[in-house]
């Protein structure tokens, strides 16, 4: 992504910063924030976050490292997120990240390596109803059998 | 309010908007607009209507017609059938799988016939996102009888007379809570509404933020009144976009009306609330992680006593209940105590929400008084196990219970029952489970997630549980040894005597409730290298039929050379050769590979 991008990104993380480091909790909040401005939290915008909130940076690492939502690495253009939710599992999802895995030729929670899709496992997406599940950035796709998935790739991999 | 000769109502749900309902709101709009009906026929997206199955669900009032599994296309002929020419599209309506015969509207559906709604009242019948529809039906009436005509202790009273217990998995009287949260020392005190719902299978607490938002944000101020405080959080999981914008939504709105903010309705009380987004750890459902969650550090429990109630969040007395606990405090304190006492069994009073999800044939929601036998939300309300296939367990309190078999269907749900079978209520988690599910599979499945989701802080924990999964891992896989039942047996009871917190002290009970009622399962892969249910691939065996004609197509494709044959003659697999890759019963053109 281009450099003028990361400037802007910066801009608004600040904004964030001001509008949430005085507040109780804020290193949580503002790990949150970074996480949806930048995609992951790199060490410099720890740093940041500490600075802003007088915590260290090991804390805020800490935290980071913690919860399953922040990620320390840049992911793939697009997250493929297969439920593997006990509604979602009996009903076979792991047949889905199986044959996710082989086609995109990369591990769950990896990323391919033409940084184009990361795979993952996630928890109940609470859509238990359409089970099995999966996720492609913020479409969901339920009702699924893993002859359905090339169909899905498909759609991602023409633009 | 404008008065409208229809109503269209989508459902908003999470379920439903996967499927594809915003697309059909956009398309009524428009399609009503050309036919100049916007006047008299309102859209309104609500939130769940409970049976994620039939979704994308509409329906359109005054009739109440149900429609199911509506398409963009189909929303043309909706309107111009229905809302121009007053005919139901018969195509479309719902047809109840546990009755013969089509159900017009939604009383008459089987499904929810035998409910009783009322943490769900308002789900899927108002407008989630305005507060006139929430106040149109009975909102914010509590909140103002409690202001002006109740004292703390009547309000904390009518709660425990009530018998209301904790939905959030421990069942604990929610009542003697509040009293014991009030009584706290301390003048700076918080009220917390736990939404982080973790029970993978459990969405009910979702569907209530999403439906009927206000009814959480009320009950809240109520118990802020009645403890004692002034600032209240609700902890939602990042995974709920949907709740969490709703909620703020009506936070919002509740705060320009006055009904949060200082001097609500002209009384001294005053309230707030803010929202706190979780970020991807089971662990934070538990109280004391949640508040260190909440508080922007490492979600860890901490060993109790302290309890929150007297020492919480920022070290101050809190209040914590579940999102479905508050959901019912209103309805109590409009309907009277007596009133909720008269529902469900002696100790455990009121209905309850499941999430029913799984091998059954209406996935969805269901709200039930408390007390009624399992086999009949699976059969009657939930229209049993689909394709033919046989019950084999039901799984409810998702990673902290059990596993139930079949000859205890007809005892009664509620907390204490379901306790003495080896299972637990949990959040309201209900999986069934048919014939092809392997029972040491979900065992191992449950365990992996503990493993995944245990925080480190105590041994047992972190590490007990892992020599678990990988016993379990080992069975699955064909290489279960003499002796790994009794192993198991005793790590799950050194596990739960000594975990620090819930989340450790009853990872073991999948294992041990699969043990108790499916022992024989376990024993077929240890001793016999053999899954009942054929499901473990590393202990399925690929044999050929007299179906064979010979045509070498499977020989060509085995990529280990583990099939042996002559052309025309019956071929044979080799099974020490064999890798389990199926390559050749794809490659079968006569059906003659069968795996088993
Ligand atoms: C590991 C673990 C996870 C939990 N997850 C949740 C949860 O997701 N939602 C919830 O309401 N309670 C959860 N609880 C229970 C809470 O600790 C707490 O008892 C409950 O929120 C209190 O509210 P209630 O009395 O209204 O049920 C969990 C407990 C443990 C030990
Ligand atoms: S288990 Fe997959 S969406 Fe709930």
């Amino acid at each position: 992504m281009a450099e003028e991008n990361r400037a802007e990104q910066m801009l608004r993380l600040q904004q964030a910063i001001a509008e949430h480091a005085h507040e109780k909790g804020a290193v949580m909040v503002l790990l949150q924030a970074a996480q949806s401005i930048f995609g992951h939290v790199p060490q410099d915008v720890q740093q940041m976050i500490a600075d802003a909130t007088g915590a260290s940076l090991s804390e805020v690492y800490g935290v980071a490292t913690f919860y399953a939502q922040f990620s320390l690495e840049p992911g793939g253009e697009h997250e493929i997120g297969v439920c593997l939710g006990t509604a979602c599992y009996v009903k076979g999802s792991q047949k889905l990240l199986d044959k996710l895995s082989e086609l995109l030729a990369v591990a769950p929670g990896k990323t391919t390596a033409d940084a184009k899709f990361t795979l993952k496992a996630t928890r109940c997406l609470g859509a238990c109803g359409l089970a099995p599940v999966l996720m492609v950035d913020d479409e969901v796709y339920g009702r699924l059998v893993p002859e359905d998935v090339p169909g899905i790739l498909a759609k991602y991999l023409g633009q | 309010m404008d008065l409208f000769r229809a109503h269209v109502l989508v459902c908003g749900g999470t379920g439903c908007s996967s499927s594809g309902s915003g697309e059909l709101i956009a398309r009524f709009e428009s399609k009503i607009a050309e036919n100049r009906l916007e006047k008299e026929v309102k859209v309104v997206r609500t939130g769940c209507f409970g049976l994620c199955e039939a979704g994308p669900v509409v329906i359109v009032y005054p009739e109440g017609t149900f429609y199911s599994r509506v398409k963009p296309e189909d929303v043309d002929e909706i309107v111009q059938e229905h809302l121009v020419k007053g005919r139901q599209v018969q195509r479309l309506v719902y047809t109840d799988k546990t009755a013969q015969g089509q159900s017009m509207s939604l009383d008459e559906i089987g499904f929810y016939q035998q409910q009783k709604r009322i943490a769900l009242r308002n789900c899927g019948v108002i407008d989630p996102e305005n507060i006139d529809e929430y106040i149109a039906f009975d909102g914010y009436k509590a909140l103002a009888k409690v202001l002006t005509e109740m004292s703390r202790e009547a309000v904390i009273d009518t709660i425990k007379r009530s018998g209301l217990r904790g939905r959030g998995g421990g069942g604990f009287p929610t009542g003697t809570k509040w009293e014991f949260t009030a009584k706290a020392p301390g003048d700076e005190k918080y009220v917390c509404c736990n939404a982080d719902e973790g029970d993978p299978g459990a969405f009910m607490d979702r569907s209530i933020l999403e439906g009927d938002p206000h009814a959480v944000v009320e009950a809240m101020a109520i118990a802020g009144y009645a403890v004692g405080a002034s600032q209240g959080y609700v902890y939602v999981r990042a995974e709920y976009p949907i709740a969490v914008k709703r909620l703020q939504i009506a936070i919002a709105q509740a705060e320009a009306y006055g009904l949060l903010g200082d001097n609500i309705l002209g009384t001294p009380f005053g309230f707030r609330l803010a929202v706190r987004l979780g970020a991807g750890a089971f662990v934070c459902g538990e109280e004391t992680a949640l508040m260190a969650s909440i508080e922007g550090r490492r979600g860890e429990p901490r060993p109790r006593p302290p309890f929150p109630a007297i020492k919480g969040l920022f070290e101050k007395p809190t209040l914590l209940n579940n999102v479905e606990t508050y959901a019912n405090v209103c309805q109590i304190i409009l309907n009277g105590a007596d009133w909720y006492a008269a529902m469900g069994t002696e100790k455990s009073k009121g209905t309850k929400v499941f999430a029913l999800g799984g091998k059954i044939t209406n996935t969805g929601l269901v709200e039930i008084p408390m007390g009624t036998p399992l086999r009949q939300v699976i059969y009657d309300i939930g229209g049993g196990i689909p394709g033919g296939k046989q019950f084999k367990a039901v799984q409810t309190g998702g990673p902290s219970g059990g596993c139930i078999p079949m000859k205890y269907l007809d005892i009664p749900i509620e907390y204490d029952s379901l306790i003495a079978i080896g299972s637990m209520m949990g959040s309201g988690g209900m999986i069934v489970m048919d014939e092809d599910n392997c029972m040491v599979d979900i065992a191992r499945f449950f365990l992996d997630f503990t493993v995944d989701e245990s925080c480190g802080k105590c041994t047992p924990c972190r590490i007990g549980t892992r020599r678990m999964l990988e016993i379990l891992q080992r069975i699955t896989e064909g290489k279960g040894q003499d002796g790994d039942i009794e192993k198991l047996e005793r790590l799950a009871q050194n596990i739960k005597a000594t975990a620090l917190c819930g989340l450790g002290q009853t990872a073991p009970n999948p294992v041990l409730s699969t043990l108790k009622y499916f022992r024989h399962e376990y024993e077929a892969h240890i001793y016999e290298r053999r899954c009942p249910a054929g499901h473990c691939q590393a202990l399925l065996n690929y044999t050929i039929t007299d179906k064979c004609r010979g045509c070498t197509m499977c020989a060509k494709s085995c990529p280990v050379g583990a099939i042996s044959g002559v052309v025309k003659e019956l071929h044979a697999i080799d099974q020490d050769k064999c890798i389990k890759c199926g390559a050749c019963m794809e490659k079968c053109r006569f059906n003659a590979i069968i795996k088993k």
